[in-house]
């Protein structure tokens, strides 16, 4: 499926206090590698060949492993089906996902440095919110008994 | 190296987990960039083209609604190549093309009717579910590892 000539666009993330965006455009100028680089506010957006694109992506977050967050993007930058200057104004579409996962960013770093450490907290199993079918065999069982 | 399919498929954390821990994230994005740049008359911003409802007949009763059909046309070639799936419970945030409940339930059910090694999670809220999150989603993917390399023992 995954064609390494295939035209990808993909998301860098950040969310460090002493890396910018900026300095993630110079280390991808420096490589010069055959890509298409959009400064954002949350990081950048890098559009290019598959195996161009995920090259960069892991030299990217080899500079901040911790505060790099990546993942693909459906759309290319500055597409003007998504920009709001061209849509008129309002959220694009995506942006309550960040929005809301933005803020746990800080978080998952605290884990990812864990895990860098070896320091692995027990992690309590979370006990299913919902009915599930063995509990509502019993309380079947249990009913049939009672009416018996 | 697993692919593992994630919801909400547009998730920036489960994407970036799964492939820092070196497996393959199965997301939504993949397959709307693929509609994107196949060059065609239905090019954006008319994404969806009526061809879509007819190939989620394929997850979908006819009576089902089209909307239903269309997510599912780009959703059902996920599901088919997943090996292993990361499945959070009721997130807050289904916007966008997330936007879809009964697409979601269908979802949720077609993974775990699937019957593929599944890690069913709540979005964290506090600092120590975050952390929580994160470790078991290691724990789980270091598993898929452990399993696949003992299959190619065999």
């Amino acid at each position: 499926m995954s064609d390494d000539d295939d035209i990808i666009s993909k998301m860098i993330v950040l969310h460090s206090t002493f890396t910018l965006p900026s300095d993630l455009v110079i280390k991808i100028y420096e490589s010069k590698a055959d890509v298409t680089v959009k400064e954002t506010c949350f990081g950048l957006i890098v559009e290019g060949r598959r195996s161009e694109v995920n090259r960069i992506a892991s030299e990217i977050r080899n500079l901040d492993p911790n505060r790099i967050f990546i993942k693909e993007r459906g759309v290319p930058p500055g597409s003007s089906n998504r920009c709001r200057a061209s849509q008129g104004g309002g959220a694009k579409p995506g942006f309550h996902q960040h929005e809301i996962e933005f803020a746990l960013l800080p978080y998952v770093t605290e884990a990812l440095d864990e895990i860098e450490k070896g320091e692995m907290p027990e992690i309590k199993d979370v006990t299913p919110p919902h009915l599930t079918i063995e509990k509502f065999k019993d309380i079947i069982e249990k009913e049939v008994k009672e009416s018996e | 190296m697993v692919k593992v399919f994630i919801y909400p498929s547009n998730s920036l954390i489960l994407s970036d987990l799964v492939d820092r821990f070196g497996h393959e994230p199965l997301a939504m994005m993949q397959e709307i960039g693929k509609k994107i740049r196949t060059a065609g008359l239905d090019s954006p911003p008319i994404n969806i083209t009526p061809e879509d409802p007819k190939l989620g007949l394929k997850y979908a009763a006819v009576e089902v609604p089209a909307g239903v059909r269309g997510r599912m046309s780009l959703l059902g070639p996920l599901l088919e190549e997943a090996e292993a799936g990361i499945i959070v419970r009721e997130p807050d945030i289904s916007f966008g093309c997330m936007g879809c409940a009964r697409t979601n339930e269908l979802i949720n059910f077609l993974v775990r009717a699937k019957k593929v090694p599944l890690l069913e999670m709540d979005y964290p809220k506090t600092e120590d579910e975050a952390k929580a999150f994160v470790h078991k989603i290691r724990e789980f993917l270091d598993g898929l590892s452990g399993a696949q390399s003992g299959k190619g023992d065999e």
